[in-house]
């Protein structure tokens, strides 16, 4: 992204701004804070990437956004601006009228996702009739030109074919196509590459950022791969056990992370150059997100931890576009 | 337009399967599993044949045997390979009111198909809503339905079926709603058995996260992945209801004696058994036999088809 460009990024209104948004689960065991204060925004055209561990809470947090929480789990308080509302507060109908259309979403197994029984124009079709009204046939051609866009070679034969006819990386682009349909404000993409080999990720990543960038829609990432993201997203956020600790330019988060968790994370990416080394590993488990301690939720595990980590960070913007939620951030390898 | 990803084609290009001219369809698929079976392809050819012979009744036998004019009571009980008053030969005898037994045993077969046949499809469709309503909508709505299928299943059908006769009294649609009334709590048990399963897949909430409706998404999304079960057990209940209807009219209380299904015609028989008149009474209870094996061994072949789980 050039600097002009990146400057446009900033200034234009977000798409999407999330506001201490907090999603508690309330189970036999005890609440679940899930998510717990979580604030992000992402503008037109760009690619959000969200990451953090199982369990941190940024699944829960993609589906907040689309208002699929499951009954047990309730949004407890935040703001979702979105279209100049606030989703937290929409009722369900116009929720509904707003999956598909303004907001979409995919899902990390392709193979699961897509109805075994119904042929691939049926369900595109499907999901463009859910939304406008227009004849079968004019939605079965905009369903073919979705599918030339991912890169699909014979969009009408495909479009013919049951899901189990297809490949992986196939079945992956036709679940984009149909989430980018309808020309969606945003999409919320929740490992969708996880299930697929190396050599396809990549040209998924490719199209995904592409199409995002054509059509100026913005893209949520979740994923708890580093590497995926940095390659994809214009921003990172790296969620710990519910909350952010850290959100700035993927480039600068990958290259001098702020917070200590990030660090961990990172270093525990295996490298070519560190062949033969054991990998840095974080030490300790992610807490129980049931009975959580006051203080830094990262704090136990935290190399830094120090007297202060006891009471709840803020989160802070030492550095010009960077957020940390940290006593102790490195700031030492930063640049100023 | 194809501005990205062409360099994917080497992985999306599969080589053709099969024959080039018939795509892989699901039905496809299934009948070239089903017709595997050499003991269900002749089952199936069985029971179109009873189909058949049941539709094509009037053009093949030589007597409407509900039309009192051209039925002669002095030719009653004559034994099969008689010449009759009318001309023709009574190949199968003639029952108590000198009814040729062919041409009573096809038009009995016409009604016990059916009265089976629409029985069961106004069970399925009411079952299979009830089945997944329940599934989807959960809750209170859940338990009472289920609790309602439980208590129609804990009685025998036999029971509730001549409690209703009882209280409707006789005729087609009375027995058509009596044997509704004992079924659709199969459909309506496996339909949310499955249902219930087929919503806890992916597939169920991407169709939620593109805004569908909740009708959408039971019936188009949901319903053709029940199919499968709900066809396997609508054949094996179509077979219970046509036995369940010969039963009672065997038993004297289900359809008018001038116009008698198969059920009836063993009824009628049943009393020259022990006189040696035996053929009244057997070969009904013959095509009796044949129809409901017919279909139950095409249900059991499906239900092998049809389950991913016993797939070889």
């Amino acid at each position: 992204m050039t600097a002009a460009v990146e400057a446009e990024v900033v200034n234009r209104a977000p798409t999407l701004e999330v506001v201490d948004l907090k999603t508690h689960f309330f189970t036999k065991a005890g609440v679940v804070r899930a998510v717990d204060g979580v604030s992000l925004r992402v503008a037109p055209g760009e690619v959000l990437g969200l990451v953090g561990e199982s369990g941190c809470g940024k699944s829960v947090t993609g589906y907040s956004i689309l208002g699929l929480i499951d009954p047990s789990g309730r949004i407890v308080s935040g703001r979702i601006a979105f279209a100049g509302r606030d989703l937290v507060r929409l009722p369900e109908d116009e929720l509904r009228a707003l999956r598909g259309s303004r907001i979409a979403m995919i899902f990390q197994d392709p193979m699961m996702t897509l109805n075994p029984v119904l042929r691939v124009d049926t369900q595109m079709v499907e999901a463009i009739l859910a939304h406008r009204r227009m004849p079968h046939g004019e939605a079965w051609a905009l369903a073919r030109d979705a599918l030339a866009q991912v890169g699909i070679p014979s969009p009408e034969r495909r479009l013919k074919s049951y899901p189990h006819e297809l490949s992986g990386g196939m079945r992956q682009r036709v679940a984009i196509a149909t989430a980018f349909i309808n020309k969606p404000d945003l999409v919320i993409a929740d490992e969708p590459t996880t299930a697929l080999d190396v050599t396809i990720q990549a040209q998924i990543l490719h199209e995904a950022q592409e199409l995002c960038r054509r059509t100026g829609t913005a893209m949520i990432w979740i994923s708890h791969d580093l590497a995926v993201v940095s390659s994809l997203a214009d921003r990172i956020a790296v969620m710990y056990a519910g909350v952010i600790v850290e959100e700035g330019r993927a480039s600068d988060v990958i290259g001098a992370p702020l917070h200590p968790y990030t660090r961990g994370l990172l270093g525990s990416v295996p490298s070519a150059n560190a062949r033969g080394t054991r990998l840095a590993q974080i030490p300790g488990m992610t807490p129980s997100l049931i009975n959580l301690a006051p203080g830094c939720r990262f704090r136990a595990r935290c190399p830094r931890a120090d007297a202060e980590c006891t009471s709840e960070p803020a989160i802070s913007e030492p550095l010009a576009h960077r957020q940390v939620r940290c006593w102790r951030p490195h700031l030492e390898g930063a640049m100023p | 337009m194809s501005v990205v990803g062409t360099h994917g084609e080497a992985e999306i290009e599969r080589p053709p399967t099969g024959t080039a001219a018939a795509p892989e369809t699901p039905l496809r698929r299934l009948m070239a599993d089903y017709f595997e079976s050499r003991l269900a392809t002749a089952a199936f050819v069985l029971l179109v044949t009873i189909i058949a012979l049941a539709l094509l009744a009037p053009l093949i036998v030589p007597q409407n045997p509900y039309n009192l004019a051209e039925v002669d009571v002095l030719d009653s009980r004559l034994p099969p390979g008689t010449k009759g008053m009318a001309g023709y030969t009574y190949w199968l005898g003639t029952d108590g009111a000198g009814r040729d037994l062919v041409s009573a045993m096809l038009y009995g077969l016409r009604i016990s198909l059916a009265v089976g046949v629409v029985s069961c499809l106004i069970a399925t469709v009411i079952g299979a809503a009830v089945g997944l309503i329940a599934a989807y909508v959960g809750g209170r709505t859940e338990s009472l339905l289920m609790r309602l299928v439980d208590l129609q299943l804990s009685f025998p059908a036999i029971l509730i079926a001549l409690i209703l006769i009882a209280i409707l009294g006789k005729g087609v649609d009375k027995i058509i709603i009596a044997l509704v009334t004992v079924q659709w709590a199969y459909y309506a048990r496996t339909v949310r058995g499955t249902a219930l399963a087929e919503m806890s897949k992916d597939y169920v909430e991407a169709a939620r996260c593109l805004g569908l409706s909740h009708a959408r998404i039971l019936f188009r999304q949901i319903l053709p992945n029940v199919l499968p079960p709900l066809i396997v057990v609508a054949t094996v209940q179509a077979a219970h209801a046509i036995a369940l209807e010969a039963t009672l009219s065997f038993l004297g209380v289900g359809l008018p004696r001038t116009e008698p299904s198969l059920g009836l015609l063993i009824s009628n028989g049943f009393e020259y058994m022990l006189s040696g008149k035996y053929w009244i009474s057997f070969f009904p209870g013959v095509v009796l036999l044949a129809t409901i094996m017919a279909i139950n061994l095409v249900g059991d072949q499906l239900r092998d088809v049809l389950n991913p789980r016993l797939k070889r």
